[in-house]
């Protein structure tokens, strides 16, 4: 009895061994224990494994909008609901740049155009399936873009460009008003595996709208507005075993789904679980401790982990410092006297002392002292410093030179920031002291940030009555181009009432007719050339300055497998084939 | 015999005096007892040598203003200074002989013991002396049962038949109210039955009848006499109504700044009071039968500091006689008690024939 | 006795009609006051660039088109007979009570509130427990003896109790119990799952609001024994010849208890409606984390639920403490 115990102990042990002997033989990286270097997962995959089984556990400090593939619009859902929602294209999990390629996932190959870029045909894989085990088919991807894009007084969480794009001359009420089996024209499905896009204008870039959730299946049978997220039909290698409304979801393998049918998706660990509402800084314990694989935000690690991390060399190598395809910056208001001068722009472009901004914004691991509108992750970047200073520090001859050609000796202004965002505020102190040395008043006001576009810095005619010229302001792109980034700052067309994002009010033909230019031409090599063409016209109208090209620290959990930190979601690691080497 | 070795023989500490037989000690017999309170700006000398006697049916009346320690004398008899966060600061010294036992130098879970049992006490004002969360028969109960072991229901019959002996209709209903259920005189009355719990030998009564009205008063003092002559206990009252101590009193003792000033039987010294602050006290007394107008002034000033004790005779300061010629007497010395015919002691460094001739003319025509 | 528990649940019905008065108010009256239009409160629950038929959609759904005053009526009315919601293809009911349905992702409140109240119920229970015990047996020891080192050492504790911040004793808790030396469990598991769990991963969290709390009650208690100790009838309990224990426990702590009981009635009764702070510290998914999600995105009924079912506990643990008081001071009458 004693014996067979003593042997069968023993017996579990060398398997355990023997399996442990395996996976390190199988990756040679297993084990909780990492070789890799600081920002490794920037330049190449890091922890690549094949290895089965386990739980993936992601935490996050807040509760996401949804997990409602078409009532999400924030980048780590874009990235994380594509286990369980696939859309019509997606990025290829790849480091850094590499991350920006995009791929078919439940289309066979990518968009054909015509039409001049109108038109836009999806042929969709064969023998798809849902958690269920009934067949996908072209109509539930029409269904999923009309109730994600035009029933938003129900789904309103996500974008809809699909409703700017498409046409609509019926004015077509949404799946939930209008039950007719029509649904909306200019979406056709001649057969279950065709679906035909009909837009208003070219669109070259058409391949990354449909990279949205908002086109991932969704059958409408099972669909019950708000309430579908209680019950999500997966389409992709997870499935939903329970999900707890600000707490917790779990998913497991979907059995359903094919392998065949999914050149990305490895369906590695058993199991993913996402906490909900964790504090930061127990996410960035349970981090380190192993306990936790991903912030699944991606934004970073909290202000106290940074310094213990990057100050210990062997926790700095399990860090990724990676662009977060983000510009912070400052649009000067163009509209506003004396700003509608160039130079008296251009005074201020010269005057700001960029390193005490990117100081006040946390170091240099909260980004790079920018020069450029488009960040360097984003296609089309291209680097130039129109308004170099010695050192980045500004230079107040030249600057107090064009303010003499402005015919301003001082101008007194409004600065606004968001006051529940510190580091905007301080970096806006930042900005008024280096602004003071060559006589421009700037002094600051403080708004939530929750209403900063709906009611301040968003509506011109408050700027024009509260004399705001300046403003500060962050801004990353909805899909990794120069169009996707530059379009809602740049473009006079985006400039409206209330809710504005072009917040200079820039109103440059040539800028506006470059961006049409480039969306409607489909070689990519020459639309990365117009959105370079376009950054330079826009920093020559000094209508933003760049301040940095924002940065985020993550802590790449030692356990956590295929780490690779895109470009594609802002710096977030790839969450399709994340397995883990934990038990 | 070895108790009275301990007692020495301070000067004018007259009771258990050499002349006595000292094979015959009182039932209370209380020694030079000094009880002092160290406090921030001084030791209060709250009682400073104070010796009195009493024997089983005896009555003795402590009376004195507020702060002379009268009240510190009974809580000292009762042990319960020493009770309490503050009770470790208390200075006592002396002794108090209760039934042969010697009560300073006793453990403190001895004199426990005796409390509520050989010893008990009734409070002036009974609202606050009883526990407002208890009903008045669980309060009584709870003194029976903590010296008797008796069950619950034993010890509830105990109260009910207590609260009958003291008066209280309805006893059986009654025992289960609360004390603010019950008027002043009956709650005074619930708290005598309660200190009777035990059949006390000692009953110490801390001005009983103040927090009455005069009827009620009257009842109270008729209902302790009574039960006095019942249990043949020896009762101490401490007022500072001498109407209250005309009425029960056999002795009488007065207390000043922390002293006995004069003591007597109750006869002798209303009869022939030998203390300037005794007729001081006489002269405030209050009667039915004289005007206002011409009463006699009382004590003026203010009760001494029982910090800074006046040197000399403590009531010097308000003494309307200080002034009279004295022979042989500087003002820093104290007087000392000194006997006079029936057994009636006084401390006055007015001479007998002064004494006289100011209570026959100046004082008595006025009373 | 009847009649006045039904006064006081009338005075209580009122009191929370007004309290949501309020609520509404400060969410949509002052906004609407300072030039705010209806479209403009829509558009914060909706995407970015929504269309003006979007927003006008949303609105109506919302009820923001109808005035403040038939908002709260059709609230109220909801937690009386329900709601129905038309969102999407089905008409949503919700079952009274109905606190509504959040605006931002369209969950209905009273479900959450329920879901989240056994974790704010645990931590709210365990952390009174702790510092019932501790806190009145430290005040308890100190008053009896005032300005022993005891009482000295532990007011000193009891002070620096007081005056440290949750945020910073819960991380303490958390880095040293939780993480350094890991004794207790991380996340919170339900006392219905497995009650061992459950309190092994609570206690840091009860400890750490304990400590405040008990440095607060350890003073109540020692200034109410002091006070206590010093009453007539304590001088009458030791003249019966009670032991000392008797006439501290049955006779002091009787009495010096009653005042404390009415302190914590109101903060337990706080506490019950959402332990902000060290929610978040110890991310226990409670009420109270539920209402600071509301307050950050705007979305009234979920703050507007929070601050009733706040409200409601405050309401009925006074309500309790006034009976217990009754029933602990016979001097007292219900009328």
């Amino acid at each position: 009895m004693r014996r067979s115990t003593i042997a069968a102990v023993a017996a579990i042990g060398s398997v355990s061994l023997m399996l442990a002997g395996c996976s390190k033989a199988d990756n040679g990286s297993g084990g909780g224990k990492s070789d890799a270097k600081a920002n490794a997962a920037t330049t190449g995959v890091v922890n690549a494994s094949t290895h089965k089984g386990g739980t993936v556990t992601y935490a996050m400090s807040d509760v996401p909008d949804s997990f409602d593939p078409g009532n999400t619009y924030y980048a780590y859902m874009y990235n994380f609901s594509r286990l369980y929602a696939r859309p019509l294209m997606t990025f290829a999990p790849g480091p850094g740049q590499k991350g920006n390629k995009l791929v078919p996932d439940l289309a066979s190959g990518p968009g054909k155009s015509s039409d001049g870029g109108k038109t836009w045909t999806y042929t969709i894989r064969k023998g798809l399936k849902y958690q269920d085990g009934t067949p996908i088919t072209s109509k539930d991807v029409k269904y999923a873009v009309e109730r994600s894009n035009f029933a938003r007084d129900v789904l309103s969480l996500g974008p809809n460009y699909f409703q700017q794009f498409l046409q609509n001359p019926d004015h077509y009420k949404g799946p939930y008003k209008d039950k007719s089996a029509k649904g909306l024209a200019s979406i056709g499905t001649p057969d279950d595996n065709t679906i035909v896009f009909h837009l208003n204008r070219p669109f070259q870039e058409f391949d990354y709208l449909v990279a949205s959730p908002q086109t991932a299946p969704v059958p409408q049978s099972k669909d019950d507005g708000v309430d579908y997220v209680k019950h999500i039909v997966s389409s992709g290698s997870y499935q939903f075993q329970s999900y707890q409304e600000g707490k917790q979801a779990v998913l497991v393998r979907n059995k359903n789904w094919d392998p065949k049918t999914d050149p990305l998706r490895k369906q590695y660990p058993d199991k993913i679980v996402v906490n909900l509402k964790v504090n930061q800084s127990t996410i960035d314990k349970d981090l380190q401790a192993g306990d936790t694989l991903i912030d699944m935000q991606g934004t970073g690690v909290a202000q106290q982990t940074q310094a213990q991390l990057i100050n210990d060399s062997q926790k700095k190598a399990n860090t990724d410092n990676a662009y977060g395809g983000r510009l912070v910056y400052m649009a000067i208001n163009t509209k506003l006297k004396p700003f509608d001068n160039v130079q008296c722009r251009k005074a201020v472009e010269y005057a700001v002392n960029k390193v005490s901004v990117q100081t006040a914004l946390g170091g240099p691991i909260r980004g790079d002292v920018a020069t450029t509108i488009l960040p360097p992750d984003i296609p089309g970047y291209e680097k130039t410093d129109m308004y170099a200073t010695p050192g980045n520090k500004g230079d107040v001859a030249k600057a107090k030179d064009a303010l003499k050609a402005c015919g301003k000796k001082t101008i007194n202004t409004t600065i606004t920031a968001r006051s529940d965002r510190q580091s905007e505020v301080d970096s806006a102190t930042a900005v008024i002291e280096a602004l003071k040395k060559v006589g421009i008043n700037a002094s600051m006001k403080q708004y939530p940030s929750g209403k900063y576009f709906t009611d301040y810095a968003g509506v011109p005619k408050f700027n024009q009555k509260n004399n705001v010229g300046l403003m500060m302001m962050q801004w990353g792109a909805d899909w990794p181009s120069g169009y996707g980034f530059l379009q809602q700052i740049l473009n006079s067309a985006a400039i409206s009432d209330s809710g504005n994002t072009n917040l200079s009010q820039l109103t440059d033909k040539d800028v506006d007719k470059m961006l049409a230019q480039a969306i409607s031409e489909p070689d990519l090599a020459a639309r990365n050339k117009l959105y370079a063409q376009i950054d330079k016209k826009a920093m020559d109208d000094a209508a933003i300055v760049p301040l940095t090209y924002f940065k985020v620290l993550l802590y790449r959990s030692p356990y956590a497998t295929n780490m690779v930190s895109s470009s594609a979601w802002s710096g977030q690691y790839d969450y399709l084939n994340v397995g883990t080497t934990k038990k | 015999m070895t108790e009275l070795s301990k007692t020495g023989s301070a000067v004018g500490e007259p009771v258990a005096a050499a002349g006595d037989s000292a094979a015959r000690t009182s039932f209370l017999d209380v020694r030079d007892l000094k009880v002092h309170f160290p406090t921030d700006d001084g030791i209060v000398k709250s009682v400073d040598g104070l010796s009195f006697a009493l024997d089983k049916g005896e009555t003795l009346c402590i009376v004195g203003e507020s702060g002379s320690g009268k009240s510190v004398t009974s809580l000292a008899i009762m042990g319960l200074h020493r009770l309490g966060a503050r009770g470790k600061n208390v200075q006592m010294h002396g002794e108090i002989w209760l039934d042969g036992k010697e009560l300073i130098s006793a453990p403190p879970q001895d004199v426990r013991r005796l409390r509520g049992r050989d010893m008990a006490m009734i409070f002036q004002d009974p609202l606050s002396a009883m526990h407002p969360y208890y009903t008045v028969g669980t309060q009584i109960v709870e003194a029976y049962r903590v010296h008797n072991d008796v069950s619950r229901k034993v010890a509830r019959t105990r109260a009910i038949e207590l609260l009958d002996r003291v008066g209280i209709p309805e006893p059986a209903k009654r025992v289960d109210s609360y004390p603010h259920e019950f008027s002043g005189g009956m709650r005074q009355r619930a708290m005598i039955a309660m200190s009777l719990a035990n059949n006390p030998s000692l009953l110490i009564a801390d001005e009983p009848t103040t927090a009455l009205d005069v009827t009620v008063q009257a009842q109270i003092l008729d209902l302790i006499r009574d039960l006095q002559k019942e249990f043949e206990s020896a009762v101490v009252l401490i007022t500072h109504d001498l109407g209250v101590v005309a009425e029960i009193a056999d002795q009488v003792l007065v207390m000043y700044g922390g002293r006995c000033v004069e003591r007597g039987p109750v006869d002798e010294v209303f009869a022939q009071p030998q203390h300037p602050y005794t007729w001081g006290l006489l002269g405030s007394m209050p009667r039915i039968d004289r005007e206002q107008t011409d009463r006699l002034t009382p004590v003026k000033g203010q009760p001494p500091s029982l910090i800074n004790v006046p040197s000399g005779c403590a009531f010097h300061p308000r003494c309307p006689y200080a002034d009279v010629p004295k022979d042989n007497v500087t003002r820093t010395q104290r007087p000392e008690l000194e006997l006079a015919d029936g057994g009636h002691w006084s401390a006055c460094h007015l001479s007998t024939e002064d004494r006289t001739r100011i209570w026959t003319e100046e004082i008595a025509p006025k009373l | 006795m009847i009649s006045y528990i039904i006064r006081r649940v009338i005075a209580a019905v009122i009191l929370l009609l007004v309290v949501t008065a309020v609520t509404f108010c400060i969410f949509f009256l002052l906004p609407r006051l300072a030039g705010q239009t209806a479209d403009q409160l829509a558009q914060q629950y909706i995407g970015k660039s929504p269309s003006a038929a979007d927003v006008a959609a949303v609105k109506h759904n919302l009820g923001l088109d109808q005035p403040v005053y038939e908002q709260y009526w059709h609230f109220i009315k909801g937690i009386v007979t329900g709601a129905d919601y038309h969102f999407g293809p089905t008409t949503l009911h919700c079952n009274a009570p109905c606190f509504g349905y959040s605006f931002k992702n369209h969950v209905a409140v009273w479900p959450e509130l329920t879901q989240r109240l056994p974790v704010t119920a645990s931590l709210a229970i365990g952390a009174a427990v702790i510092w019932l015990l501790s806190g009145v047996t430290i005040g308890v020891i100190s008053a009896l003896r005032p300005g022993s080192l005891f009482d000295r050492a532990f007011m000193g504790v009891a002070l620096t109790g007081v005056s440290m911040p949750m945020f910073f004793t819960g991380q303490l808790a958390l880095l040293l119990f939780t993480y350094q030396w890991p004794i207790f469990g991380r996340t919170y598991v339900p006392f219905t799952e497995n009650p061992a769990q459950w309190a092994n991963t609570l206690i840091p969290a009860w400890c750490s609001l304990a400590l405040l709390y008990s440095a607060i009650y350890a003073r109540l208690t020692r200034s109410g024994m002091l006070e206590t100790m010093n009453e007539d009838f304590i001088r009458t309990a030791r003249a019966k010849g009670l032991h000392e224990r008797t006439v501290v426990g049955r006779h002091g702590l009787r009495a010096a208890l009653t005042p404390i009981i009415t302190v914590f009635g109101m903060d337990f009764g706080l506490l019950l409606g959402g332990a902000v702070i060290t929610e978040k510290v110890f991310s226990l998914h409670g009420v109270g984390e539920y209402a600071v999600q509301g307050i950050t995105d705007n979305d009234l009924p979920k703050v507007l639920g929070v601050t009733l079912l706040a409200a409601f506990f405050v309401v009925l643990f006074n309500l309790l403490v006034d009976l217990l008081y009754a029933a602990a001071d016979p001097r007292v009458r219900l009328s």
